[in-house]
């Protein structure tokens, strides 16, 4: 036995799937769960991005996966720390909970239906005549930068300039919402 | 061999888990937080069909997702710096006026 | 999915290279050539048995007295976070050196070899993506410290990493452009090419196609010589997420007592500064391979090299010789180029901070964008001229 047939034997696709989907679904637990600090759930939604990059990776989405790492966990992840921390939050949700009955209530609903969905789509699974279960053979350029940029700049444009306009307007609004005036 | 409703499934529980963080959480920025869960929920279920197909256009979405979201984070939390300006909390619940 | 798995040995000893190798020496470098700068002797007291080799026992001595030293823990601070913070800074900057082409491509015995650990389609935005990330390191360091000066310091970080990373990533939009690609090792054989500089006296009628002088004049294609600002811009902003002088805002001395890493000592503290000093190597590797022509000999193509030793040695030994010359080319930019960041680091006194916010903000994200625009009507000018 090589050394490559080794790894291949640890590291496969479907170790690498129960890997990063644990991974993602338990640092989103984290950013629910965790009552005390804000910057802690900051930090197990990194995790959460990286790992459901990985598992754009592993889906031919290179290039979104990479998007995904430095918008999501480079820059909008770190917006969240800042404003965490400029704005010294420490210690948890100040005021005591005034509903606590419903948001039990809330909760059990919300996992009921958690629990329903994925039973609805272990179903849909094993439906013989429902859509196709096999992945379509791609070749390897598929979700390369320059798949991606070709259809972008052609079927999309429109979406892809209106998008640059909506960006500008999103600077122009935090500008204005987060000065602070100088009286 | 993972496919593509094992990544369905994954989908849609992180998709839920930001649901409930939304309804169960009072602190705004971890209900915002947990509002990028979902879209993320989201993107991955449109990447993995994206896959299924052999088609970009999933991850042409995915990528306008990315940027919506940023503008949105961007906005939110300048509100979020406005909110705590004028009301010194991060509480949803104290900041009720308009509701009924 | 495949995995290409049969390469993680070569991974491992690059990376054990540049870690061993390259950041003690790096705490040298900076001594040295600060001290030859300022016109001092500079670190020579370290010895062993009373040899002293100009000085390169220093970094032994640091190491030993790092990892020998007690490790303090902050009152009240996150302990886990304390503990981590050091690793998530460090291991950016040990991965990304991953792409970067040290070499070309090469055949002997039937084996093929590409001097890249990782040869990604899409080489430059994974850089981009790692070294948004490394910023993480800095902030929970901060945070978890329970420290004033801390948090100060990370959130100064944060703001820093998040404006220099939006005009680093606009700023080589141009190099992408020019050379159509985001693959390192296709930048470096974009490279090889050369150009007429005098090329558009022809189109303007000034001289006849073909005049020996016009053709005379030819530069290799490096990046600097397509895209100067964005050379510089890219280098300003690299500098800046490196958080060295004159940058260093978030751990500026005099005001902050070393910001965020304030409540480190002994090998975490050392891991912080293993980054940075990794960091410059990255950043003098990156600036090689995409703008100073990475591993090639200018006005040499690669097949020519080979060509030239083949008749003598056989094709096999060629090849051979051809990568130790490009590696040695290779490494010998880097150095230049770290010579030249440590030049500007020890040259420049440091920012202040609203100054750094606004040569990010004000001066290099709009010189970037038009750089993307003027860069582009150059292209489309080319095009139509030469058809």
């Amino acid at each position: 036995m090589t050394f490559g047939e080794i790894v291949h034997l640890v590291i496969n696709e479907q170790n690498l799937f129960i890997f990063f989907s644990t991974v993602a679904i338990l640092s989103a637990l984290g950013v629910v769960l965790n009552l005390s600090n804000t910057v802690y759930a900051a930090l197990s939604l990194v995790v959460s991005m990286l790992a459901l990059a990985g598992l754009f990776v592993m889906l031919n989405a290179e290039f979104v996966g990479v998007l995904q790492v430095m918008i999501y966990a480079g820059a909008i992840v770190v917006l969240f720390l800042f404003v965490v921390m400029l704005l010294n939050l420490r210690g948890g949700e100040m005021a005591a909970d005034r509903q606590p009955f419903l948001k039990l209530v809330g909760a059990g609903i919300v996992i009921a239906a958690t629990v329903k969905l994925t039973s609805l789509l272990g179903a849909a699974r094993s439906n013989p005549s429902g859509i196709q279960k096999d992945w379509m053979p791609v070749g390897p350029e598929f979700g390369s930068v320059r798949d991606i940029g070709l259809v972008l700049y052609t079927d999309y444009l429109l979406l892809f300039q209106v998008s640059g306009i909506l960006l500008l307007a999103g600077i122009v609004a935090a500008v204005i919402l987060a000065k602070q005036k100088v009286d | 061999m993972p496919d593509v409703w094992h990544y369905q499934m994954v989908a849609a529980v992180l998709f839920m888990i930001g649901i409930m963080g939304v309804l169960v959480r009072r602190n705004v920025i971890v209900m915002f937080m947990c509002i990028e869960l979902m879209l993320n929920a989201a993107n991955l279920s449109l990447i993995a069909f994206s896959r299924l197909w052999g088609n970009l256009d999933g991850q042409i979405f995915v990528f306008m997702v990315i940027i919506v979201a940023a503008v949105e984070v961007a906005v939110g939390l300048a509100i979020i710096i406005a909110l705590v300006r004028n009301r010194d909390t991060v509480n949803i619940e104290e900041s009720s006026l308009l509701k009924w | 999915m495949e995995f290409d798995l049969s390469k993680i040995p070569i991974t491992l000893f690059i990376f054990s290279l540049i870690v061993g190798l390259f950041s003690p020496i790096m705490t040298w470098v900076e001594r040295k050539q600060s001290a030859l700068m300022q016109d001092r002797i500079g670190a020579n007291r370290a010895e062993i048995l009373g040899i002293r080799a100009i000085g390169l026992l220093h970094p032994v001595a640091d190491v030993i007295k790092m990892i020998t030293k007690e490790d303090t823990f902050p009152l009240g601070g996150s302990k886990f976070l304390h503990n981590i913070a050091p690793m998530i800074a460090a291991i950016p900057a040990l991965i990304s050196f991953a792409v970067i082409p040290y070499g070309g491509h090469y055949q002997a015995w039937g084996a093929d070899w590409t001097l890249v650990v990782a040869d990604l389609d899409y080489g430059v935005l994974y850089l981009l993506a790692i070294g948004s990330i490394a910023a993480y390191g800095s902030i929970i360091a901060g945070w978890a410290a329970n420290n004033n000066w801390g948090l100060l310091g990370s959130i100064r970080v944060s703001a820093q990493m998040i404006s220099y990373e939006v005009c680093m990533g606009i700023s080589v939009v141009g190099l992408f452009m020019v050379f159509g690609t985001l693959k390192m090792t296709d930048m470096g054989i974009a490279q090889q090419e050369t150009f007429r500089v005098l090329g558009f006296v022809e189109h303007l009628g000034w001289a006849q196609a073909g005049t020996a002088w016009v053709d005379f004049v030819k530069l290799p294609m490096w990046g600097i010589f397509l895209q100067p600002l964005g050379f510089f811009m890219f280098m300003t902003a690299l500098i800046a997420e490196n958080k060295r002088p004159p940058f260093d805002v978030p751990e500026g001395e005099s005001e902050l007592v070393a910001g965020y890493f304030i409540e480190y000592s002994g090998m975490k503290f050392g891991l912080f500064f293993m980054a940075e000093w990794i960091e410059v190597v990255v950043i003098a590797g990156l600036m090689t391979a995409m703008f100073l022509g990475g591993w090639s000999v200018p006005y040499i193509p690669d097949a020519t090299l080979v060509e030239f030793f083949r008749g003598g040695v056989g094709v096999n030994m060629a090849n051979v010789f051809a990568m130790i010359i490009h590696v040695l080319i290779f490494f010998t930019k880097v150095i230049s180029m770290i010579f030249f960041l440590q030049l500007i680091r020890w040259s420049l006194p440091r920012f202040r901070y609203d100054q750094v916010m606004d040569l990010g903000w004000k001066i290099l994200l709009p010189l970037s964008i038009a750089n993307v625009a003027v860069t582009g009507l150059i292209m489309l000018l080319v095009k139509e001229v030469t058809g």
